[in-house]
């Protein structure tokens, strides 16, 4: 298994320094990333998924500050500290590397320049001179995106459909062979119709080329799809992580619980479905202690004045809560594993 | 049947661009029951957006009579007109754009109360606008009142919007994607206080929205219309319509539509569209529009005629089906093609 790790983050910690005081936007983050695997990191808005994503490519704003943490990432046996990568380094380690694609394909392209363009444009930048050998590259990889590949390389963006466009991102992400590819909110802003087609691409593309996702969603049912693993993030903090399956049926941490509990499920009769009280905390000024606490029904005086730690629960599953069996106690019956 | 609060009669849109015109609604008939749940659902540019700017008096139709209380809103005039505008009001979907951001809650909220003549005094004016941030759950008030939008998370504000909504005392909310911008645990709370508002306010709601799974929660005791290219292809008892649409857009759809749930959403049955574009709303095709991308499609009779909206066997389902509602049931295309 070890020789498949291809990235690990080891307690990263993210601020960002503005006005009013720090944001502590991710704090003592750790996952470890293995070939072939596609991690979803699921929460609300705030809660540090893009800050800490976009850390492992240097692109974070200029306000924001790696305090803690390293991220090591293999390649062929040999590993880095991206963090400690310099300029010159980072350049080349993006895309062909780690790859990001970002929310809303429609901006992503340059609006001026044909597809087929922005193809030799990527390449060139890393080196990739041979325009044949490129355009050969872009022509199988748009098939295996399902697209119709001599008329899209000719075309303008505009000319493009957005799901056309998500795809051609997709494509154009994987012309380095990344080992990793970052996907910001991958189907959002499309059509359901279109998502499903997005969805069905990635994972025939994962398979076939092998590369590890790490995805970004507020969407749980993305999750339960994609993923095969899942970290819950909450204000800036991974409070659980674990294979799909152990967070969806086992979940620990009242936060993942109430996620669940408060997302209706298509294929059942009428929900009962209850949403997490309260809102998103401030992170310049935190609660004390596990930062749920203000929000979690099962939170006792303990939970404000000691924070958990994020710790192994069984074998691969991890959990930051002082009473996951409370947790435990209330998903019996909710919903369970079909099998 | 009561007589509809408000109702579509042949109504059709078309927005002109230059010399070509582009049909956004062709033909809808629609009835607005009393204290109903209706939800209109579909994809981006199935004209959903357009016929709840038509129920609130936001655009004309370009043909057809849209009835408020029986009587032809177009022939409303003075007082009569008041009325209907003031019964009829829109929840518009992204709150971080529907609040002007220089006017405080309470200048945003005062305004209808003394456009509308609602209140006379300053002093009625800041109560009336208490009580009604008090309905949607924005205590204690004083926290807030004095606010300007950018003080407040985007939870908060949606829940300004919809006590603005409440200002007129209206009978029928449209809420035009209004959760779709509100993070997933804080949604199911303002559907809840919606539908709250129905019981203790004796609002009817028309809800409009992309996500399926969010239309079968709100509206389980009341009806899905399903829209496709502007026109409604399949409307029924919400139960029916997500548990067993007979459409095959509708179909389509749900089968698409990922489940939070890794085991259902991993086996769930997939329906393969015979084609992945959504064609123009100006070159719309022959006949059905779903045609081109119908996995059923019949040749000589899909292509031919546009069908019409009609009550489909046993069933509460009203559809627009060709080979449906000739009794003909639905064939694989491809298989009949080989057979």
């Amino acid at each position: 298994m070890e020789d498949n790790l291809v990235l690990s983050v080891q307690d990263v910690s993210i601020i960002y320094q503005v006005a009013r005081g720090n944001v502590k936007a991710t704090n003592n983050v750790s996952f470890d990333l293995y070939k072939g695997e596609a991690l979803a990191l699921i929460g609300e808005s705030g809660s540090g998924k893009t800050t800490v994503s976009l850390s492992f490519i240097k692109m974070l704003p200029s306000a924001a500050k790696v305090t803690t943490g390293k991220a090591l990432y293999t390649r062929e046996g040999k590993t880095v500290n991206i963090f400690e990568l310099n300029e010159e380094r980072m350049r080349a380690f993006r895309w062909q590397d780690c790859a990001m694609v970002f929310q809303g394909a429609q901006n992503a392209f340059n609006p001026v320049l044909k597809i087929k363009e922005q193809f030799f444009d990527t390449a060139k930048a890393h080196g990739w001179r041979k325009r044949k050998e490129v355009y050969d590259r872009a022509l199988e990889l748009l098939k295996l995106v399902r697209l119709d590949p001599e008329r899209v390389l000719e075309s303008y963006p505009h000319e493009l459909s957005g799901g056309m466009k998500q795809r051609t991102l997709l494509a154009l992400g994987v012309l380095l062979d990344p080992q990793v590819v970052i996907l910001d909110e991958p189907t959002t802003a499309l059509d359901i119709l279109t998502q499903r087609a997005i969805i069905d691409v990635l994972k025939e593309m994962q398979g076939r080329l092998g590369f590890s996702i790490i995805f970004i969603s507020h969407d749980l049912a993305l999750a339960a799809e994609m993923a095969s693993q899942v970290a819950t993030m909450y204000a800036g903090e991974m409070v659980e992580l674990g294979t799909v399956d152990e967070i969806f049926y086992e979940s620990l941490h009242p936060y993942t619980l109430g996620l669940l509990q408060s997302v209706p499920r298509l294929e059942r009769g009428q929900d009962e479905l209850t949403s997490i009280k309260g809102n998103p905390p401030d992170l310049i000024d935190p609660p004390s202690g596990c930062k749920f606490h203000p929000r979690c029904d099962f939170a006792e005086a303990k939970c404000a004045e000691k924070k958990p730690e994020f710790a192994t629960y069984e074998k691969e599953h991890k959990v930051a809560c002082w009473f996951p069996e409370k947790v435990i106690e209330a998903r019996q019956g909710l919903w369970e594993k079909a099998s | 049947m009561e007589e509809p609060i408000l109702e579509f009669k042949k109504i059709s849109r078309s927005f002109k661009k230059g010399r070509t015109v582009i049909p956004v609604l062709q033909d809808i008939d629609l009835q607005v029951q009393p204290l109903e749940y209706l939800c209109l659902v579909g994809e981006s540019g199935c004209g959903k957006t357009t016929s709840g700017k038509i129920l609130t008096g936001l655009l004309r139709p370009s043909s057809g009579q849209l009835f408020f209380e029986g009587r032809d809103v177009s022939t409303l005039k003075g007082a009569d007109y008041t009325h209907y505008r003031r019964s009829v009001q829109i929840i518009h979907q992204d709150p971080y754009a529907s609040l002007n951001p220089t006017h405080t809650i309470y200048n945003s909220m005062s305004f209808p109360l003394f456009r509308h003549k609602l209140v006379k005094t300053r002093e009625q004016a800041r109560a009336r606008v208490a009580e009604l941030l008090e309905v949607v759950g924005l205590t204690p008030v004083r926290d807030v009142i004095d606010k300007y939008p950018h003080q407040l998370s985007g939870g908060q504000r949606q829940r300004v919007s919809i006590a603005r909504a409440l200002t007129t005392q209206p009978k029928v909310i449209v809420a035009d994607e209004s959760v779709s911008m509100v993070d997933v645990s804080i949604r199911i709370s303002i559907l809840n206080m919606l539908m709250a508002m129905r019981e203790t306010l004796g609002v009817t709601f028309v809800f409009i929205t992309h996500d399926l799974a969010l239309a079968k929660y709100f509206a389980w005791k009341g009806r899905i219309a399903v829209m496709y290219l502007g026109r409604i292809v399949e409307i029924g008892p919400t139960p029916e319509i997500t548990l067993s649409p007979e459409h095959p857009y509708t179909k389509s759809l749900l089968s698409a539509i990922p489940e939070p749930d890794p085991d259902k959403t991993r086996t769930k049955e997939q329906i393969r569209l015979r084609s992945e574009d959504i064609p123009r709303l100006t070159e719309l095709p022959a006949g059905c529009s779903f045609h081109p991308r119908c996995p059923w499609f019949v040749p000589g009779l899909c292509d031919k005629s546009v069908p019409s909206l009609e009550p489909f066997a046993a069933s509460e389902l009203r559809l627009a089906c060709t080979p449906l509602s000739q009794g003909k049931g639905l064939n694989l295309f491809e298989t009949r093609n080989l057979a």
